[in-house]
């Protein structure tokens, strides 16, 4: 059984689009990334899990119940947290975490007790006090101290510290450990490739892509960086060896941006160096590479940071990317 | 009933205040009517026989001399205009101050129902209206026992029924068009809350408006008829449950299916 299943989930607000045909399969036990710039559809799709609104077409299971007719079952096994953490502002941060455990009917206080002194959480404040950051940690609280089978995380650490940051991934670990399945939207690639297991890339309400994060990783694709006297030379002269290059290679970097062939894409020309992603056998590329006049090669794996600006790159203009 | 007490935990300072503002008016109104009585003999028929304006406040048809046309006129604006103010903002905050407030995200992703929330939302209205007329009456009864009036008992339960199901309307008819905003709709309450009261008054002056009665709740608190009747007038009283079931159905209907932002 899959932790989380939608079919060709659709929702939109009116005419504009929310998201559109997503499918979308976290098993479960998973650690699981959801990826994609502001205004994609992450939080849609998220709120669309969690019961907040109701798809317009397609269907979202949650451990093989429908989110829509079993929404207060499923609610149950669930913690969530918002991607802007918003409280009664007139209450203490205990009278909400109290609160919140019993509308779930359940007895939190020991776990609760526990989870705030790692985040270093004050519970006597009033949440009108509170920055963002530690109204971010009455969110962890909230989503973590009942134990849920399932963790929905709507951009957890924005507006966390590093430390903290890390601390939350380590409670995150550990619930991972212990069983329970997180699923956890961000914009922060670097967290996703650190902590994610599978990882699902989210464009414009359309899934891109979504497989291991090994497997997003290498792609089988190699970037490709060579060093000679001078770059423009180097991309024509590679234009002969991948013909598909030719229209533009040598003019000007966004122009070259837009190449694409079956074997290269992403090629970059600067003064003395031609970068591109490559795909494919090593042997042609090696054969080509020896004709070269090179002073220096270097074939690496590129990050997730690189595929991630592959599948945003629109034009060779990359949106609301933040990198850490 | 976490819910329930949640709310009137929220709701508490508003109901403080706004039950000493009303109760404390009250009593106020009616401590200084034995000195007003006095000078009453001649100022009555003046109240009287000022046409419209006094038509328009019904004191056309009772006599403010007497403690309870004076009650029926003064304690009936005090309770029912400020009263129907309150259930206003009562109402149509109910529902949309949890989106407003972004809390909605908050509560609505507990194993909660929305039906449950709407219920619970509801009965929390229900008590604090409750609350602040039993403190109206209680005041009220004070002080009428300190001025040592006598008036009849059975009138004057009448008047605080009427005045409590004229909040209790407004507040119904809020709170279902609270179901649809999700914003604070502050301005959209105390509107609903003033035109109904203007409506009253204008069907008081008019013949051709009186159809007006049917659709404000004040139609059925006008503190001359019941006074004079000795009854609440059933086929207003009947439209207005009606439209304050509509309310209701409506914030049901709604709110298990909508969307929240």
């Amino acid at each position: 059984m899959d932790a989380i299943k939608t079919t060709a989930l659709t929702k939109c607000y009116g005419k504009s689009r929310g998201i559109i045909d997503l499918g979308l399969t976290v098993a479960q036990g998973d650690f699981f990334g959801f990826i994609g710039p502001n205004g994609a559809g992450k939080s849609t799709t998220i709120r669309t899990l969690i019961g907040l609104i109701a798809p317009t077409a397609g269907t979202a299971e949650i451990f093989g119940r429908n989110v829509l007719k079993d929404k207060n079952e499923i609610l149950k096994d669930i913690g969530y947290m918002p991607s802007e953490a918003a409280f009664y502002h007139n209450r203490r941060v205990g009278e909400i975490l109290k609160l919140s455990a019993s509308l779930r009917k359940k007895d939190c206080s020991g776990e609760a007790a526990l989870l705030c002194e790692r985040l270093a959480l004050d519970t006597e404040k009033k949440i009108s006090q509170l920055s963002l950051g530690n109204r971010k940690k009455v969110s962890i609280v909230c989503a973590l101290q009942h134990w849920p089978r399932l963790c929905i995380l709507d951009e957890p650490t924005s507006g966390l510290d590093p430390l903290m940051q890390r601390e939350f991934y380590e409670i995150l670990k550990e619930r991972h450990q212990k069983g329970a399945t997180i699923f956890l939207s961000s914009h922060v690639l670097s967290e996703v490739q650190q902590y994610c297991k599978h990882a699902a890339v989210i464009r414009e309400g359309r899934l891109l892509a979504c497989d291991s994060i090994e497997a997003l990783g290498h792609a089988e694709a190699k970037r490709v960086v060579l060093r000679g006297a001078s770059g423009a030379d180097l991309a024509r002269q590679l234009a002969h060896v991948f013909p598909a290059v030719a229209a533009d290679a040598g003019a000007s970097c966004q122009a070259a941006d837009r190449i694409t062939s079956h074997q290269i894409r992403d090629l970059q020309a600067q003064a003395h160096t031609v970068s591109f992603l490559y795909s494919g056998s090593p042997g042609p590329l090696l054969a080509a590479l020896a004709a070269l006049p090179l002073t220096d090669v270097s074939i690496i794996e590129p990050d997730l940071t690189e595929i991630f600006m592959h599948y945003y790159n629109k034009e060779g203009q990359s949106h609301d990317i933040v990198e850490t | 009933m976490i819910l329930l007490r949640h709310e009137l935990r929220q709701g508490r300072t508003a109901l403080a205040i706004w039950t000493a503002v009303i109760a404390g008016m009250m009593g106020v109104c009616i401590l200084i009517y034995p000195e007003m009585a006095e000078q009453m003999g001649a100022v009555s028929s003046m109240f009287a026989d000022m046409g419209s304006f006094s038509a328009a406040f019904g004191m056309d048809r009772i006599n403010f001399g007497e403690f309870l046309g004076f009650f029926g006129v003064e304690c009936g604006n005090i309770l029912g205009l400020g009263g129907a103010f309150y259930a206003a903002l009562l109402g149509i905050s109910s529902l949309a101050k949890e989106e407003r407030d972004q809390t909605a995200e908050f509560l609505l992703t507990h194993p909660v129902s929305r039906s449950r929330i709407v219920t619970e939302k509801l009965l929390a209205i229900l008590l604090q209206l409750l609350i602040l007329n039993l403190f109206a009456a209680g005041v009220s009864a004070g002080t009428i026992l300190l001025i040592q009036e006598k008036p009849a008992v059975d009138t004057l339960l009448l008047l605080f029924l009427a005045y409590f199901l004229l909040q209790v309307e407004t507040a119904a008819l809020c709170f279902g068009i609270s179901a649809f905003l999700n914003r604070g709709g502050l301005g959209i309450g105390l509107g609903i809350a003033a035109l109904l009261y203007f409506m009253n008054l204008i069907a008081n002056l008019t013949e051709q408006a009186a159809f007006l009665k049917y659709i404000t709740p004040f139609g059925y608190t006008e503190g001359a008829d019941i006074i004079t009747e000795g009854s609440i007038a059933i086929p207003y009283l009947s439209v207005g449950m009606a439209m304050a079931a509509v309310g209701v159905a409506a914030a049901f209907y709604w709110y298990t299916r909508k969307d929240i932002k």
